[in-house]
């Protein structure tokens, strides 16, 4: 009963997690027969400044985004919380971004943040009539805003669950001893919200490595300008299957596969997720 | 107000209080009341201002990019960006049904729903047998991977799946799709029937056994129709991730034939380059199916998109 599920996740999941070390070793176009290469290709992306850039801005986009979206989410999380129904239409225009796929995100704000004809030639909007995605030194934030735009919603509809499951008895004993909104928000509502807001994380963390179709479509499939929002998943896709080195594009791709396992392993050990109890809500 | 303990009324919406950073307050002890009217106020003021502020920016986009798939290729020009249309059209949308659209929908909704079905009936099979062989090493090892699954980001493996793919030659054909994508969201599919399933009774299964049923029969009759909620969440939350995704399109597949709407997209900006209305055109299109799940079925909607993370 537990083959199918197996064989697949093996043939595709399994398989090429190995494939991708066995084809870091390896010299392949894409294309033509897969040669031995032995350990040029981890040298030649090891020794490559392009890589570590590549690596940095992974890093900044993980860390900024997580510094943007948490406080804006928490924020929504808990203006939405109590029920009613002002709050329940302000719910459904959040939900709006959720709607659309990343790449129908990226068309958007791509003709959205066009300098001549985007909003910026809205009268009074015309400090934003700058070449927001084709400036290397203002794409990778206006990148990280975007992604902060497509994905708050989603981390404001975890915090909300966890907020409403808070229980009422907490803040009724909290406001008999006559604690404040702010006290009641610092010594309730965060402390309860732990499990939300790690999980919320380690969603945005792991996430972050992940942030490759709206790149792709506000650079047009480069990373750029020049290499200024060339994230790692980019910088694979672009050595692969635009350069046509497979090898080379395996060994970045090998080192995602490293940063994707070492920040879950920390995730999870910092919250105790792998105890799997059926009474704990989550993964 | 008293100092007595009283349920108060919320002054803006007029349900009673519930749930959330502010709750019913009884009348705290004279004295610190003004220095907690106040702090009350500014923390409304806080939430309330960084709701509204979001607000915004989440509903210009929106509404600018449906206004400008109603401008005629001259008012785009000329209008200003978020003043209504001066000559509103649905050319845009005509000029976009007229091409291959259908044929891209259909694509979408094909890969979806066979990646749904197949991700679904298989996983719930996988979990049945882990909760079932909860003992066993065999189960507990297969548990484990999948949850190494969860952490393995897609574009780390599509290098080998790409060439996986080659060598089966499905490459270029919508099955190419499925199967990966079906894989890919075996582990977090799995990891939630299993956590649904755990909370079965054993007695129920018990029972069962006792009758002379076998596994599959405990499977069809018992586990499934237990764990239909489940499934549907499921369901909806493997379709949501195949429905918009783009990564394995762009690499697995190559005619525009076999195109799905996220790719579809990106040709449509191809075809029309600086006919930005017409582009917006085929965006609002490609977002209407989501708009109708969304308005007919908001809450499978909602449970299913947040699968597992919160409950």
């Amino acid at each position: 009963m537990a083959a199918p599920a197996l064989l697949l996740f093996g043939l595709f999941g399994l398989v090429p997690l190995v494939g991708v070390v066995v084809l870091s070793l390896a010299r392949w176009d894409g294309l033509g027969s897969v040669g031995w290469a032995g350990v040029a290709n981890w040298s030649a992306v090891l020794t490559d400044g392009a890589t570590w850039q590549a690596l940095w801005l992974t890093v900044k986009v993980m860390v900024i985004s997580w510094l943007v979206q948490t406080p804006v989410a928490l924020a929504l999380g808990i203006f939405q919380a109590p029920r009613g129904r002002l709050r329940a239409l302000f719910a459904v225009l959040f939900f709006l971004p959720l709607l659309l796929s990343a790449v129908a995100i990226g068309l958007t704000w791509q003709a959205l943040l066009d300098p001549s004809f985007g909003i910026g030639a809205t009268p009074g909007l015309h400090w934003l009539a700058k070449p927001l995605l084709g400036s290397p030194d203002l794409a990778l934030y206006t990148v990280i805003f975007v992604i902060a735009w497509q994905f708050v919603p989603f981390h404001a509809l975890l915090y909300q669950a966890g907020i409403r499951q808070i229980p009422t008895v907490l803040y009724e004993a909290a406001a008999l001893d006559g604690a404040g909104p702010a006290t009641r928000f610092r010594r309730i509502t965060l402390p309860q919200l732990k499990y939300t807001m790690v999980t919320s994380s380690t969603l945005m963390l792991v996430g972050s490595l992940t942030y490759f179709d709206l790149i792709f479509v506000l650079s047009g499939g480069t990373g750029g300008p020049g290499t200024a929002t060339r994230v790692l998943p980019l910088s694979m896709y672009i050595t692969g299957f635009q350069a046509h080195d497979m090898g080379r594009a395996s060994a970045v791709a090998a080192l995602l596969v490293v940063f994707g396992l070492g920040l879950s392993l920390l995730t999870t050990r910092l919250s105790g997720f792998t105890r799997m109890d059926s009474q704990q809500e989550g993964m | 107000m008293s100092t007595t303990v009283t349920k108060t009324r919320d002054p803006r919406t007029g349900n009673d209080r519930e749930g959330g950073a502010e709750r019913p307050v009884a009348a705290p002890r004279p004295g610190s009341l003004r220095r907690i009217m106040a702090v009350g106020v500014l923390w409304r003021a806080l939430t309330g201002s960084a709701t509204l502020f979001w607000a915004a920016v989440v509903v210009i986009p929106v509404y600018w990019l449906v206004i400008t798939s109603l401008r005629s290729r001259a008012d785009f020009t000329a209008d200003s960006p978020l003043a209504l249309p001066g000559h509103p059209t649905f050319d845009n949308y005509r000029t976009v049904l007229a091409g291959d659209f259908t044929t891209y929908l259909l694509n979408s909704v094909i890969v979806t729903a066979a990646t749904a079905v197949v991700a679904v009936v298989v996983a719930l099979m996988a979990s049945f047998a882990i909760v079932r062989n909860a003992g066993s090493r065999l189960s507990r090892v297969s548990f484990r991977l999948y949850l190494l699954g969860l952490a393995i980001p897609l574009q780390a493996v599509i290098i080998p799946v790409y060439l996986l793919i080659i060598r089966m030659h499905l490459y270029d054909s919508l099955l190419a799709i499925v199967l990966p994508s079906a894989a890919f969201a075996l582990p977090i599919t799995v990891m939630i029937l299993v956590s649904f399933l755990r909370d079965v009774p054993r007695s129920l299964f018990e029972a069962m056994i006792v009758d002379g049923a076998g596994d599959w029969r405990m499977l069809v009759s018992l586990a499934a129709p237990l764990a239909r909620p489940a499934l549907m969440t499921v369901a909806v939350y493997d379709g949501l991730q195949v429905w918009n995704g783009f990564l394995f399109p762009l690499i697995l597949t190559q005619s525009g034939d076999k195109a799905v709407l996220p790719l579809a997209l990106t040709l449509y900006r191809g075809q029309f380059g600086i006919d930005v209305p017409a582009t917006m055109a085929a965006v609002v299109l490609s977002t209407l199916p989501m708009l109708a799940l969304f308005i007919l079925a908001r809450r499978q909607l909602v449970a299913g998109l947040t699968a597992g993370f919160s409950k």
